[in-house]
Formats: C-alpha cells, structure tokens, sequence
C-alpha cells in the first residue's frame, strides 16, 4: 500500500515541478519524498474500497476527511483498553480527546493550504497548534515528528503541498468529548 | 564587497544576523529592581484600560524606555532598542511569575518568563517550554507559565508589540465600564505622562485633546475594548489567519464578525460568529464561554472562564439589532 501510495504523489510531485526553476524542483522533489517517508498520506489521502481493499483515493490526494462523508456519533467504546476508533477513510477519528478529521493539505484556498504562507506552516509546527495560533493539533496527528524535521525540509514539505493539485474540501470542525454548554446565569 | 559582508555575518551585524542574547538566570539580574523588592525609579508602572484576562490574576507592570518610541504609527508604535517590559502575575496574594520583552536589536527580542521562589524573595527564569503546573488558580485548576512560542503567538514573530502598552490602551480617556479594569495609581504613566516625558514622538498633533476611544454606546465600547485585549492580538486582518476572514479589533469587529457564513456552535443549526439578539447561536460567546481545548477561546493562557465578561458579551449581543436578512 506504501508504494501504491508514494509512486503516484511522487511522479505527481515531479511533474508539476517540471514549470519551476530547478532549484525549486529540487526543492519540491525533497517535498514529496518527506511527505511520501512521514506518512502524510496514511490520515490525509482518503482510502477507498479497490479490488484488493482499502486502497488510497490518488483523485483526493492530501485533501483530509471528504466533505460529504458525514459521520454519525462515534461507538462508545466501555471495555478498556480500547480506546479510540477510526473511519474506514483513516481520515476522522473518534477518542479521549474528541472527534478529529484529517486536515485539506492541498493548495486550495478556501479549505486547504493556499492562502497559508510558508512562514505560518512553520509556526503551526513550532508551536504544535491549529492554524498556528489557535487550539493545540489533536491526536492521532503525530506532530512531534514533524517538529523534528529541520526548518529546510519543514519549507520542502510546504513546497511540496504547495505544487500539488488544489481539492475543494471542506474538513469538519473537530467535535469536543461533551459539549460545553454555555454559562447564562 | 564580499569580504565586507562576511564580515557583517561573522560580526553579527548584518539585518536580521544578530542573535539576541540569552536572558538572565534570575528576574533580579533583569533591571526590574533597585534593590529587593523595590523597583527602580527608571521603570514607568503602567495599567492598560482594557487588560487581558489571566484566570484572574492580579498584575503589576512596568516598562523600561532608554529613548523615545516613534508613535508615527498609532497602531504600530516603534519601540528604542533596550526597552524592557514586565508583567507580575499573582494569584491569591502570591506572585507565581513574571514575564519579560527585551528589545535587544532593531528586529530582535527576548522573551522569558520568571516563576517565583517559595520565599517570594526572586524568581527563576523558566524552562523554554514553560511550566505547565506553576500555581492553583481554582480547586483543580492551574496556572501554566506559557512556552515562549506561545509567548510569540500573541506578541508576534517579527514585528512585536507590548500588547498592553498602546495608544488606546493608555489612553487618558479611559473606559469606565472596562471588564477587570484597573484604577491608575499615582505615578502610573498613561499618553500624557509619555508625552510631557519626551517619551513618545512623532504622534499627530491631537493625541491628547482627542485621545483614541472606541466609538459606541457604553456596553459596546466595553465589549469591543475586552475583545480588542482577548481576542484582537491573534484575530486580526493585518496577521490574517488562513481562512477565518475575522478581524476584532475595534474598527472592524463588528464588519467581520457579523459576516455571512456558518460558524459551528454545538446544539444550534444556524450559527455564525456573531448573531445580533441571539447571544446562544454565537460562536464568539461559546468560545468564551468554554475551556475545552477544542474550543476554548483564548486557546492559550487561561484555564477559567471570565464570567463577568461572558455574561457582559451575551448581553451585548442580545441587544444587538437583529440583521434583516437573519
């Protein structure tokens, strides 16, 4: 499944840096092999039924939860240790911390990364929270992994997702454990 | 020419080169003080008219200025090189920390947050990733000193600003229905003291015969001047956030929060950020009013929710005249 994920998204990678100087090429290549190794695609690529089973959408690369697939309330899971559920998509996820969807990694502008600049994608890895500034990312994104990675494959990463086609899709909002009612008295 | 600007690299002297120098080990080493506990003459206290909500806390400020700032900008001031700015929290009578903004460069600051000894006697700066468990502001509630990432999410990455010390915020002209507002102590600074210093240049000729003030009837100026302080520094159009479109500083609050479009509140199907005369269909009073780190809002810096401002909010916007086309 790695490599029927990675060959597509790399030679997409590939292609559409074909228009850039070879520096960004290069720099866009270093992108699509970083996001291909991190397992971006695992959460952010949907999976689809195929012929051998769950196999990833290539039409909906890096775009996060489809907007359409609305999800019922997740299963309440009593007996410990099972803890936390996924959609058959990987792309929402259901645990101790709430409901999560898998964010819209492609440069669309309204509900993906293309109106992000590179330097608000390296504050929302350094300070680990939503849109960077807001709440902090929620499980099972592993964002300490990527705050590992140097600030020079960090703006490989965003090149990458930069060159990659535009989805329109608009990810839910995460759903909080209980709702929060608001104080009125 | 390249020998020239190895040189500036190697001496850290070229724009943008220079690397701010680590901050002192101890609050006392940080000039704040002339001796213990006494703080020196040279270091203005101020109170902003608007403050931020901090669970509560009591709070001390003091600034240092080595010159003049350049307050061309209204909205931008442009502080000397060597400004130093604290801010005390305490809760329950006990100081738990102090935070400092050192400008050490024209385009470099330190940020450090010192935690108060046991004997209240210094504090020690903390750990670059905070203090996630430095004091009990409720039963089971407690105060983290922020990470100095989090520091910058509010104060800014390149172009830092003192949040609580601004034209507006040091206005003379002061709001007297401002949430948690504080009263000016004697030889507290406000635009007047600056200006009579020589601590402020540049500024149009009428700053002080018609200083700023948020324009609106009293509950509006309240609700606009605590969502300038709590909510403005992140959300606002001149550091847009991806895809929100909401600017809440006090000018263009309502244009934008009062925008079209569906925002998420648990329970209700017609939602946006703002509904004028239905305060329960109003992410902007659910976010407030929640600490869920989900949807809490600020996300960062409190962990109890300010109920004197909720309950203020939720009457502003009951009385809010109802849109026609909602």
């Amino acid at each position: 499944m790695t490599l029927l994920r990675a060959l597509p998204c790399a030679l997409l990678g590939f292609a559409l840096a074909q228009s850039a100087t070879p520096a960004q090429t290069k720099l866009i290549q270093r992108g699509a092999y970083y996001v291909q190794v991190a397992g971006c695609h695992d959460c952010h690529t949907p999976l689809k039924m195929g012929p051998k089973g769950p196999e990833p959408d290539m039409s909906r690369m890096l775009s996060g939860h489809p907007e359409g697939l609305k999800m019922p309330p997740a299963p309440k899971l009593t007996e410990a240790p099972w803890g936390w559920v996924g959609s058959l998509t990987m792309t929402a996820f259901s645990g101790p911390w709430g409901v999560s969807y898998a964010a819209n990694l492609t440069p669309d502008k309204e509900t993906g990364l293309g109106a992000w600049t590179e330097a608000q994608f390296l504050q929302m890895v350094r300070s680990a929270r939503h849109l960077g500034q807001g709440r902090a990312i929620l499980p099972p994104m592993p964002i300490q992994n990527l705050q590992a990675a140097t600030e020079a494959d960090l703006k490989a990463v965003f090149a990458y997702l930069h060159s990659i086609p535009a989805v329109k899709n608009k990810v839910p909002a995460p759903i909080a454990p209980a709702p929060t009612p608001i104080p009125m008295h | 020419m390249r020998t020239l600007l190895l040189a500036l690299l190697v001496l850290g002297a070229w724009p943008g080169a220079a690397k701010a120098p680590a901050p002192p080990r101890l609050l006392s080493q940080t000039g704040l003080y002339a001796a213990s506990g006494v703080v020196a003459a040279r270091n203005l206290a101020y109170a902003p008219q608007y403050p931020l909500w901090t669970d509560g806390a009591a709070k001390a400020r003091w600034i240092h200025l080595p010159a003049a700032i350049d307050g061309r900008d209204e909205a931008g001031w442009v502080f000397p090189v060597g400004t130093k700015a604290w801010k005390e929290f305490a809760f329950g009578g006990r100081k738990v920390e102090t935070r400092l903004l050192w400008k050490t460069g024209p385009g470099t600051w330190v940020f450090a947050s010192y935690a108060w000894n046991e004997a209240q006697t210094d504090a020690i700066l903390v750990p670059e990733g905070g203090l996630p468990d430095a004091a009990e502001v409720a039963p089971g509630l407690r105060h983290g000193i922020p990470s100095r990432t989090d520091c910058r999410d509010c104060h800014g990455q390149e172009q830092v600003e003192i949040l609580g010390f601004t034209a507006l915020q040091l206005s003379p002209d002061r709001d007297p229905g401002a949430l948690h507002g504080e009263p000016l102590r004697p030889g507290m600074v406000t635009l007047k003291e600056l200006v009579a210093q020589r601590l402020l240049r540049g500024t149009r000729a009428d700053l002080l015969t018609r200083p700023p003030r948020i324009e609106g009837d009293p509950a509006t100026r309240t609700a606009l001047g605590y969502l300038q302080a709590n909510c403005a520094t992140c959300h606002r159009a001149d550091r847009p956030i991806p895809g929100l479109g909401l600017d809440l500083r006090p000018a263009h609050a309502l244009r934008t929060a009062l925008a079209p479009g569906g925002f998420p509140v648990p329970g209700q199907l017609d939602s946006r950020i703002l509904s004028p005369g239905h305060p329960e269909r109003s992410a902007l009073l659910h976010r407030m009013g929640s600490r869920d780190p989900i949807a809490q809002m600020p996300p960062l810096g409190t962990v109890r929710v300010d109920q004197a401002a909720v309950d203020h909010v939720r009457r502003w916007i009951a009385d809010l005249p109802a849109l026609p086309s909602h």
